[in-house]
């Protein structure tokens, strides 16, 4: 494996492109491996790439049960951010906006991390407070934050509907420019690149299908391809975090539920940033290649199909037309959903389960992807030294019992109001 | 779409519903031993079943009932739907299906 640079791609381009080395391996899992992984999405591949490149802790793998990348971060809005109110939350997400900003030079591969910003649209007096304070909030954490008013917004966004006579009405929005959006797959591909070149063996099509134990110590984890001896074991598995955790004996304040995410046909270029609707729940952006992405509210019951239902995208795009009228002429290429892992405050958990040498990185909420490298970052630490990084110390599974919650919007225990 | 038959109004929409959660939980007494605990449990922790799943709908636009449903959260498949007092359970051929 070697690295990509611009004398490699005029090489190849000579010799039309026939000698490309395969990105990683495909290797045998090995009999035992020093830290085991579970879950071959962005956040285990980011954890993988993080433990080899920063910490000593031995061989490592990942055990993925279908193909790398094919869970959520191949199946998201693609938005990167760290606008959050909260301190506990605001130094992991923030951690995860530096690590992106340098992300492909890092990786030696593009992820096409494009800080274009992402504004929330307020649109009553009561919104425009909430929306100050957090960008107040920010500010004070040395988070960049900007308060936009309609005159402003008309000026960089001609899209948005400033109709001053429409149901809900704009009353400004907070920006943060430094955020922005990136290309989901390569996030995959670069980190399990990454990870591959350090030595971590990435085994896919291989299902956990349960844990040896020694007391409170995982010695082993079955799989459909064989028994692996782990030293240490990290799930990073998101919306399938309670199939295992059942399986380990202990259980997690999450609920897994289905969000859809949709792709309008390519126009030219229309949406020059994120933008988010406050009336409703909607947020879009403009791929590369042209398509509208957009997504809004989970479907709001317990779920494990990778499919939503119509009433949502009925709601959905009624809360796009509203803000963006003229996509209601637009063709609606596809659209999907994800399995996320809904914790009950609404915030992630980063931390140690409560067995030996057993670590959670889970419920994620809508939040996963943008978290992808800052949780990796993070996540690799609290492997590596038995416990967290002030990063991630608040994301804990105890917050729930000590009742330092982090709930964001202040919505109570009801994973669908997240 | 789900149709989920409200014993008051017939099959309706999933739409005119409300999803009020697991329907497992019981709220513990209070004061009583392991207080903490017991709360912990019914406020914040949850089985997530992957499978049958005994759930709270509410019919918000039509007779405003609370209701169980047995649903399946693979398939999405509803099973049987009951009052909230009553005992829902698959036909063995569910049961033996989600294993």
């Amino acid at each position: 494996m070697s690295r990509y640079s611009i004398w490699k791609l005029i090489g190849q381009a000579l010799r039309g492109h026939q000698d490309w080395s395969p990105a990683w391996r495909n290797p045998e899992p090995a009999r035992h491996y020093d830290v085991v992984i579970v879950g071959g999405g962005g956040h285990g591949l980011a954890t993988a790439f993080y433990l080899a490149k920063h910490h000593q802790v031995g061989r490592i793998a990942v055990l993925e049960k279908g193909w790398l990348g094919g869970g959520n971060i191949g199946r998201n809005t693609t938005i990167v951010r760290s606008n959050y109110l909260l301190p506990g939350n605001s130094k992991m997400y923030e951690k995860s906006l530096k690590l992106w900003h340098q992300l492909s030079q890092e990786l030696n591969f593009n992820v096409m991390f494009s800080a274009r910003g992402v504004l929330n649209l307020a649109h009553s007096d009561a919104q425009v407070d909430a929306h100050v304070r957090r960008g107040n909030s920010m500010r004070l954490q040395g988070i960049d934050a900007e308060w936009m008013t309609p005159a402003d917004i008309a000026r960089e966004m001609p899209c948005i509907n400033l109709d001053p006579n429409m149901r809900f009405p704009v009353f400004g929005g907070l920006m943060q420019r430094r955020a922005g959006n990136a290309r989901h797959d390569a996030v995959a591909w670069g980190f399990a690149r990454g990870a591959d070149m350090m030595g971590v063996d990435l085994i896919q099509n291989c299902e956990v299908t349960g844990f040896r134990r020694n007391g409170g110590e995982v010695t082993a984890v079955e799989t459909t391809r064989g028994v692996i001896e782990c030293g240490k074991l990290a799930l990073a598995v998101a919306g399938s975090t309670t199939t295992l955790t059942e399986k380990l004996g202990f259980k997690v304040p999450i609920e897994s539920h289905v969000l859809q995410a949709f792709v309008s046909e390519s126009v030219k270029p229309l949406v020059n940033h994120v933008v988010t609707y406050g009336a409703g729940h909607f947020y879009i952006s403009q791929t590369n290649k042209g398509g509208l992405i957009f997504g809004g509210d989970l479907d709001k019951y317990n779920s494990y199909a990778q499919r939503g239902n119509l009433p949502l995208v009925d709601h959905v795009l009624s809360a796009g037309v509203a803000m963006v009228p003229q996509i209601s002429r637009l063709r609606m290429l596809r659209s999907w959903g994800g399995i996320m892992d809904m914790t009950m405050d609404g915030s992630p958990i980063i931390d140690k389960a409560p067995l030996d040498n057993v670590y959670l990185n889970c419920g994620w909420c809508y939040g996963g992807f943008k978290a992808t490298p800052g949780s990796g970052w993070c996540f690799a630490h609290t492997i590596a030294n038995d416990a967290p990084h002030p990063f991630n110390e608040e994301l804990s599974l105890r917050r729930f019992e000590t009742g330092y919650l982090l709930d964001e919007p202040g919505n109570g225990p009801t994973p669908k109001q997240h | 779409m789900l149709m989920i038959d409200c014993p008051f109004c017939g099959p309706r929409s999933h739409d005119e519903f409300s999803y009020e959660g697991d329907a497992t939980k019981e709220r513990p007494a209070i004061g009583g031993d392991g207080d903490m605990a017991a709360h912990l449990d019914y406020v914040y922790m949850r089985d997530n079943p992957r499978g049958l799943h005994v759930e709270y709908w509410q019919h918000v636009n039509g007779c405003r009932a609370y209701l169980k449903v047995l649903r399946d959260t693979v398939s999405h498949q509803i099973i049987a739907t009951g009052l909230p007092d009553a005992e829902l359970t698959a036909p063995l051929a569910e049961q033996e299906g989600e294993g």
